[in-house]
């Protein structure tokens, strides 16, 4: 038993966070929302490049997975950079595609050549995606979008109607799971980023001549929303090591469900103590705060997740 | 990273099991906030005490099996899964204890803890003041200084089940002219030594949970001081790190309740009440992350610190849910006596002793998130 993240899993996530504030996600994000792919595309070799896709390709086709613990950690970290692109679905592709017996596109993947998407039921970045998938009725297909663009409340969230072209095999439903823990642990750790940017404000924002984070309106707002989030990552990490047991459906449900509503939960309290600035497009928190909503519902609801955990229990 | 627990673990888990299947009261005990309830748990902490069940993570030397805090864990799982009563020592056992391991002498260790182990003395806490509740230091109560030891002079107030205990703890401003957190001593004082009125008070359902103290030129030698005179904060600090961490309130209590919970859901529950389901789920998620919680905190290397005001706030509050959703599912039945109630009576108190949610919020805020302290 030695329930924590190693040494060597901080270190990589350091690092990532590191080459992530070089990169400068918010230019990346904005570019990436208006359609111009390319500061995306350069965050996501270098991504890459340290070895994060890599996590979901098996070893005989140029990669190291999977390796699920230290995806929820890379994840986490992508997440709290809010990276744009189908970071979520290409690992969930790979957990896909590893099981038709591919031999052309996980190579591809875990050298950050091929974006792939998988709808759900939108598929994300299937303008740019170098393969989108779908499955229907247990069976995955490769697919093609089918109308322009559905705006999602996040704009680097770039969503298309998608139709089968060619069946490829059996649906490996335990991929979609990872799909669904991937997406928790983004979330979580976009929320942490919310939380740590409103605690930077709160302390320098100053109202009736004290900084607001003297008031315990906001105090409590504020640790409210890290008791959300401190209590969600271990059902993150416990799914993680449940990968390849029959709880991990259950698990990965239940931290859908945790991760959702602390992430969310922190985003409307980080848009409560910023204040207006908060509500507007062009200050950074924003791009933040527009994701979370939107990820509350990406690979299933909470109450979509509640239903299922209900029903494994 | 794993949650892998080793042969020795499932060992212990299982003995600890087969202890506890040949023990348990068949029949629940009657409530332990009323005489005749104490009593009977009184004689089952006697029980646990005689096979060193009752202290599994104290040392073999004071009656305890030397446990590590994974097995602690394992133990109360097991407790709590086995429905064995609820523990009239905890007091004793959780704040006291901690205390005198950390600045106890060692006559005290060994004149102190034996009989607690056994359970043939039941401690109370003496903390709280009618003018300090969460506001601890503002304290007035006093111990005057003799030669051969101290007077106390007093009242102190919420005094759990200090109405059956024998012995008490607390805080008493020893220097008459201090403030605040100074110039305090901690002592240990017998309930039925002389000078001591103990007046009984009703919880919100009437049973006689908590007590007042009035204390009348108590003496008290100078053997029954904690730490240095004088220290008594920085002595009970120590103590409320543990109240707010695992040790007042083990993930095995609340896994436990969700799976009756869940049990009670599958026997009386609307299927088709989603609303009610989701609750049901939530329950059996919060349960499953504050145990999760534990093994993590058990598996740091660091001291959590201020970060215990966490699990306070966590589990205080999902007490409460749990028990709410189990009476709703009770439907009619939720306001008649038994278990669900009494568990839901006393989850009530939870967001207020031991450091109220506000304050507990605070804490996490200044001293986790560091936002500036200000104005209170």
């Amino acid at each position: 038993m030695r329930f924590v993240l190693s040494e060597e899993h901080r270190l990589f996530a350091g690092s990532l966070d590191k080459l992530l504030d070089q990169a400068g996600t918010p230019s990346a994000i904005r570019a990436w929302s208006s359609g111009d792919h390319a500061p995306g595309r350069r965050v996501w070799t270098a991504l890459a490049e340290a070895g994060v896709f890599a996590l979901a390709v098996p070893e005989e086709h140029d990669g190291m997975g999977l390796l699920p613990v230290e995806l929820v950690t890379a994840i986490h970290e992508l997440g709290r950079h809010a990276v744009p692109g189908p970071l979520v679905e290409t690992v969930a592709a790979a957990a896909l595609l590893a099981a038709t017996g591919d031999t052309h596109w996980l190579p591809r993947i875990a050298a950050g050549q091929a974006m792939v998407s998988v709808a759900a039921p939108y598929a994300l970045d299937a303008d740019v995606a170098d393969l989108v998938l779908t499955v229907r009725d247990g069976a995955l297909h490769e697919a093609r979008p089918t109308r322009a663009l559905r705006p999602s409340i996040d704009p680097s969230r770039r969503l298309f109607e998608v139709a089968p072209t060619r069946e490829l095999g059996e649906a490996d439903d335990t991929a979609l799971d990872l799909a669904t823990l991937t997406c928790a642990a983004q979330h979580l750790g976009l929320g942490r980023r919310l939380l740590d940017v409103s605690v930077d404000y709160a302390r320098t924002r100053s109202q009736y001549g004290h900084p607001i984070g003297e008031y315990q309106a906001v105090k409590h707002h504020l640790a409210n929303a890290l008791v959300g989030l401190e209590f969600a990552r271990p059902l993150i990490h416990a799914a993680a090591l449940s990968h390849g047991t029959p709880d991990f459906p259950r698990d990965t449900s239940a931290a859908k469900i945790a991760a959702a509503e602390a992430a969310y939960t922190t985003a409307k309290t980080a848009l409560q103590v910023h204040g207006a600035i908060g509500y507007t497009a062009e200050y950074d928190p924003s791009l933040w705060i527009r994701k979370a909503r939107a990820l509350h519902t990406a690979w299933g609801s909470p109450a979509t997740h509640r239903t299922r955990l209900m029903a494994s229990l | 990273m794993d949650l892998d627990f080793s042969p020795a673990h499932e060992a212990f888990r299982a003995e600890a099991r087969d202890w506890l299947r040949a023990h348990v009261p068949a029949e629940p005990l009657p409530s332990l906030e009323t005489a005749e309830g104490f009593a009977a748990h009184r004689a089952w902490e006697r029980t646990l005490g005689a096979d060193r069940y009752a202290t599994v993570n104290w040392p073999a030397a004071f009656g305890g099996r030397d446990a590590t805090p994974l097995e602690w864990l394992i133990f109360e799982e097991e407790y709590y899964a086995a429905g064995a009563p609820g523990r009239v020592s905890q007091n004793g056992v959780n704040l006291l204890a901690p205390t005198l391991f950390e600045h106890g002498t060692p006559e005290q260790l060994r004149r102190v803890l034996p009989p607690m182990a056994r359970g043939e003395v039941v401690w109370a806490q003496a903390w709280s003041e009618p003018g300090a509740g969460s506001d601890l230091a503002a304290l007035r109560s006093t111990a005057t200084r003799l030669d051969n030891g101290w007077l106390l002079n007093g009242q102190k107030t919420w005094s759990s089940r200090a109405a059956f205990a024998d012995q008490a703890f607390g805080l008493f401003r020893s220097d008459p002219g201090s403030e605040r957190h100074r110039g305090l001593t901690y002592l240990m004082f017998p309930l039925d030594a002389s000078g001591v009125t103990i007046r009984p008070i009703g919880r919100l359902d009437g049973k006689p949970a908590f007590a007042e103290l009035f204390l009348d030129d108590v003496f008290v030698p100078d053997e029954d001081v904690i730490g240095d005179p004088g220290n008594g904060w920085k002595v009970a600090m120590s103590t409320a790190g543990n109240e707010r961490g695992l040790t007042l309130r083990s993930p095995g209590r609340y896994t436990a309740a969700a799976d009756r919970l869940l049990a009670l859901w599958r026997e009386r529950g609307d299927p088709s009440d989603t609303a009610l389901r989701d609750r049901v789920a939530d329950a059996w998620l919060k349960a499953r992350a504050y145990r999760l919680k534990g093994f993590e905190t058990i598996s740091r290397t660091d001291d959590i610190g201020a970060e215990s005001s966490l699990n306070k706030v966590f589990w205080s509050e999902f007490d409460i849910a749990l028990h709410e959703t189990a009476l709703d599912i009770l439907g009619p039945d939720g306001e008649l006596d038994g278990d669900w109630l009494e568990g839901y009576v006393f989850s009530l108190a939870g967001p207020i002793y031991a450091g109220t949610n506000e304050v507990q919020r605070n804490v996490i805020a200044e001293r986790v998130l560091g936002l500036p302290r200000g104005a209170r």
